[in-house]
């Protein structure tokens, strides 16, 4: 056994080694690269975060719906509560990198999809990859779906087009024709048509920027609109309807058997109520706790990129690109995809792309890799890297708790792996983004369209554990004599 | 891969879930909490450390005991009283 300890800190200090070893050989290769090395280690802290939290989104809705069980529910509304704190100091002090989303229904849609998805693949696009720091092979498949998943979606057009409203491709090429940075040629996909001819017209709202609040000034404005309204009060008011629905009638049951125990009258009120709210919220310590780190980190995080863009007089790593010669890399707008926050699912939609660009498949005809996001080479993907150190830190975590362990994915798991993966990639990208990019970041940022997909998350989380009760009941019926 | 649900002797059920990932070994726990009596021992091995804190949560909501958490070459085994 303590030979396993010392395998496990080795393997730990040799990983943590390699990743200052390359932040190194980036430094030294070109002082812009610390732009990169920024993303790098943000990403390895929220691995060794989420890992030891267990902080997977998917288990928010599944194990609420599946088990009972409220604590990654709590620990994500924590982790958004300390979120949109800090997001309202830097906001106040023009420090934010953070930008809304298209507002409308198809939030609500890519939701729903990606819900279903995060449940079958047994986490959701941030836990699938600190999962796979902990060797679980089921979620390097997940995460495989979710890449090529989103990389084919984006690109395939064809008889695909035909299935669009004719006023979706009217607009798209109106606009294509009057937008000069829209290259006609580069509206190709299906999904060109849908993101040009359909989203472009959606309304991007930051609450704090609407008129109700024209007349408020300085933080108070961030912190009634952003943080109060748009992420505290709907959170609280979620705990308490998680309390009210799934912990209040077996706290109560408790309560009550205690006080006849004690041969106390059973009768409870207000304070047994609260009592058991924050027993909920404290149940699990280690998901609240870095629920708190969690929500911090990714303040911190929108901070430290919000400097480097100050430091080198640029506002998209593409312009550092560029500097160094790297054009090769950059979409038809000089940039690359470069969110200057938490992040997940597009820079897997280029790591995918890049593969399939590498075989022959000729991806940057179209918007998104050709005209947003730029497909640079891997090792010069900032937000790749921040993937990938979530992927290490998770790894680091998991070894030196002794929870490491290479498990293959067999039989119905890869299934699962890769069809729920898939369609997180749909869902992301229906949605334009994921549990982090469209709830998570959305909402603390005072985004009103992150709830809507956050509903979307959880009706398809709802629907996503309905199948699996069905599936289990009846493989446990037809494979266990016991049963 | 498969998973074993097996009756050790009266009242002792066996249920191995090792291999399986989120969230197989929670939601496979539950149901076989489900079909036991109360009173009956469950022991649970697993190897995914993802599942095991939400397995905590759900023996301690549903009443039940964890009478024993121990590790084995990298499985996990957890003993539990049904409440």
């Amino acid at each position: 056994m303590e030979n396993v300890e010392k395998r496990n800190q080795l393997w730990a200090f040799i990983v943590t080694g390699a990743m200052i070893l390359i932040s190194l050989i980036y430094y030294s290769a070109n002082i812009y690269y610390i732009y990169l090395v920024v993303y790098i280690w943000f990403g390895f802290a929220y691995g060794m975060m989420l890992q030891y939290g267990r902080f997977c989104m998917a288990s928010a809705s599944r194990d609420l719906f599946a088990a009972g069980v409220p604590r990654m529910a709590v620990g994500v509304l924590i982790a958004l509560i300390f979120f949109s704190i800090v997001g309202v100091f830097l906001a106040a002090t023009n420090m934010s990198t953070f930008h809304a989303g298209p507002l409308g229904t198809h939030e609500l849609l890519g939701g729903i999809i990606f819900g279903v998805g995060m449940v079958l693949a047994g986490g959701c696009a941030s836990g699938s990859l600190y999962k796979i720091g902990e060797g679980n092979g089921t979620s390097i498949l997940s995460i495989m779906g979710i890449s090529f998943g989103q990389a084919i979606f984006v690109d395939i057009g064809g008889v695909f087009n035909g299935l669009l409203p004719q006023s979706w491709i009217d607009n798209a090429q109106a606009k294509a024709a009057a937008i000069s940075w829209l290259p006609a040629d580069k509206l190709t996909s299906w999904f060109d048509h849908y993101f040009v001819g359909y989203i472009f017209d959606k309304p991007q709202v930051i609450l704090s920027d609407t008129a109700a609040f024209a007349g408020t000034g300085g933080v108070m404005k961030y912190f009634l609109a952003n943080s109060l309204i748009n992420t505290i009060l709907p959170t609280i008011l979620v705990i308490f309807a998680i309390y009210y629905f799934f912990m209040r009638k077996g706290h109560l049951k408790r309560t009550k058997k205690a006080l006849k125990k004690a041969g106390k009258e059973e009768k409870t009120g207000l304070g047994d109520e609260l009592t058991g709210v924050w027993n909920m919220i404290t149940a699990s310590q280690r998901t609240t706790l870095m629920g708190v780190l969690i929500g911090i980190t990714a303040g911190i995080h929108i901070l430290a990129m919000k400097g480097m863009q100050l430091r080198f007089g640029v506002s998209n790593f593409g312009e550092l690109l560029t500097r160094m010669g790297h054009v090769g890399d950059l979409s038809s707008k000089g940039t690359v995809f470069d969110p200057g926050y938490w992040y997940i699912t597009t820079q897997e939609a280029q790591f995918a792309g890049w593969i399939m660009e590498k075989v022959g498949w000729n991806v940057t005809d179209d918007v998104f890799f050709g005209v947003m996001n730029g497909l640079p080479e891997l090792w010069r993907n900032p937000a790749l890297w921040m993937s990938l150190g979530i992927i290490f830190g998770a790894m680091v975590m998991s070894l030196l708790n002794k929870e490491f362990k290479w498990k293959l994915p067999k039989g119905e798991l890869i299934v699962w792996g890769l069809g729920g993966g898939l369609l997180m990639g749909i869902g992301a990208r229906v949605a334009l983004g994921c549990n982090i990019g469209a709830f998570f970041i959305r909402v603390a940022g005072g985004d009103p369209g992150g709830w809507l997909f956050g509903i979307g998350m959880v009706i398809g989380g709802y629907g996503g554990v309905k199948f699996f009760n069905w599936w289990t009941e009846r493989k446990m019926a037809k494979e266990m004599e016991a049963f | 891969m498969a998973m074993k649900f097996e009756k050790k002797e009266d009242g002792k059920y066996m249920l191995d879930v090792c291999g399986y990932v989120c969230p197989h070994p929670q939601i496979y726990t539950k149901k076989s909490l489900e079909k036991i009596e109360e009173g009956d021992i469950l022991e649970l091995v697993f190897d995914n450390p993802s599942s095991g804190e939400t397995i905590i949560q759900m023996i301690d909501q549903g009443g039940h005991e964890l009478l024993e958490k121990k590790e084995e070459g990298g499985k996990l085994i957890y003993i539990i009283e049904k409440g």
